[in-house]
């Protein structure tokens, strides 16, 4: 649509060049073309036709294969049938990773018996220093639903690119490092497909909302 | 019967100067003269504020950490009265190993960076600097033991020009916000509050 758009407006621009040579009402015509077009190149920019892509066409998410914080596989494949939330992190993390995890535990504990319908995924972005042990040790503070994920390096890195996770080490003095990283956590539905996102800072009431719309979406 | 305290009293109260209050109202006025000052006291206390030259800290405090945390973050208001700018450059805290100041934001794109600052934060001439979650703070580095809900624990902030001085963390729960601890300042993001009024807590 965007392209076609932009072909028209060269189009008409060309002739309107030959136009102003020519006849003047032809000319007057050409503008208005122009105007047109370039006001339906502005709404489609501003109104974004063609942006009611399908939540699935974007493909965030994809098969894995992990070690839970017991020390037990976890697939993909264990997750289909419930809808799950995946957030990554690292226990070296001091505000981002133990608040979103607090506030994931204190939604799980306001849903009640309907947190039992979905699973909420802690994937531990520094494998070299979270170890299932440390994870969970990390996770005892938080609700036992929580399932802490970590693996080798490679698989990591490759469950980061399937879910458009972004993170990068920064070394900080004494050979120390932290981890910047995305700070969302992703909502999956029972088919494994992306639903939507929580972003670092959300109300509480925003956040439930979208639980209770992510559970109620494994009804449907 | 005679009440050993209550003849002391008696006697105190009518020995100079007490014996010139003689009306009740006189004396109630004492009272309520002393349980001001108290008042007023405590006031001081409740609102955690330290000084050191022409800075004044208000309200460090820090969150409960989960189990095996081996980072913490440390947040205050930092107010400079004085006429030239100052630099907080370093910070100690008595559960970590290692102390350092960073800069923390979360990008559009939901990203959360996190940066060491080299060379400190500046407290501008008359103005403040404010370490609250998303934002600036102290970052405490290997953790020696847990910060718990409810305790304090101690620590200091040096700056350039205005030297060190001591300071108490209040903790707050793991996504708690200042001033949970009886600690004044309710929500502790009050720009106008000039670290002396609104201790309702």
């Amino acid at each position: 649509m965007v392209i076609r758009t932009v072909m028209m407006t060269r189009t008409t621009g060309t002739t309107a060049m030959t136009a102003r040579t020519t006849v003047r009402p032809l000319q007057l015509v050409v503008s208005v073309a122009v105007i047109a077009a370039a006001l339906l190149a502005v709404g489609v920019f501003l109104f974004g036709w063609g942006r009611n892509v399908p939540a699935s066409l974007v493909t965030i998410g994809g098969p894995f294969t992990l070690t839970t914080h017991a020390g037990e596989k976890l697939s993909d494949t264990d997750l289909k049938g419930t809808p799950f939330a995946v957030f990554f992190g690292f226990t070296h993390c001091p505000e981002v990773c133990p608040t979103t995890l607090w506030e994931m535990s204190e939604s799980l504990t306001t849903l009640g018996d309907d947190a039992d319908k979905l699973k909420v995924l802690f994937i531990s972005v520094d494998p070299k220093r979270d170890t299932p042990e440390s994870l969970a040790l990390y996770l005892q503070s938080f609700d036992p639903r929580i399932l802490g994920l970590t693996g080798s390096e490679e698989a990591i890195r490759a469950i980061g690119q399937q879910y458009r996770a972004y993170w990068q080490t920064v070394p900080l003095e004494g050979g120390d490092y932290t981890i910047d990283h995305t700070a969302s956590v992703f909502l999956m539905d029972d088919a494994g497909e992306f639903i939507g996102t929580i972003s670092y800072g959300e109300t509480m009431e925003a956040r439930l909302e979208k639980l209770r719309r992510l559970i109620s979406a494994e009804a449907a | 019967m005679r009440i050993p305290v209550l003849d002391a009293a008696r006697v105190a109260l009518n020995t100079y100067p007490f014996n010139r209050l003689r009306s009740f109202e006189e004396r109630l006025g004492v009272i309520a003269l002393a349980l001001a000052l108290l008042f007023a006291m405590s006031q001081s206390l409740l609102a955690h504020d330290f000084k050191v030259g022409d800075i004044e800290i208000d309200h460090p405090w820090s969150r409960a950490t989960p189990a095996g945390a081996k980072v913490a973050a440390g947040y205050v208001v930092i107010r400079n009265h004085g006429s030239v700018a100052d630099r907080l450059v370093s910070a100690t805290g008595e559960i970590a190993g290692r102390t350092e100041i960073h800069e923390m934001a979360v990008d559009a794109k939901g990203v959360m960076t996190m940066r060491p600052l080299a060379d400190g934060l500046e407290i501008p001439a008359g103005g403040q600097a404010e370490l609250k979650p998303g934002s600036f703070h102290i970052m405490f580095l290997d953790l020696q033991r847990s910060a718990k809900e409810g305790e304090t624990f101690r620590g200091a902030l040096t700056f350039e020009k205005a030297g060190s001085v001591e300071v108490e963390y209040a903790v707050e729960a793991m996504g708690g916000e200042p001033g949970h601890n009886g600690h004044g300042h309710q929500n502790g993001h009050d720009d106008e509050d000039d670290g002396h009024n609104g201790h309702d807590g």
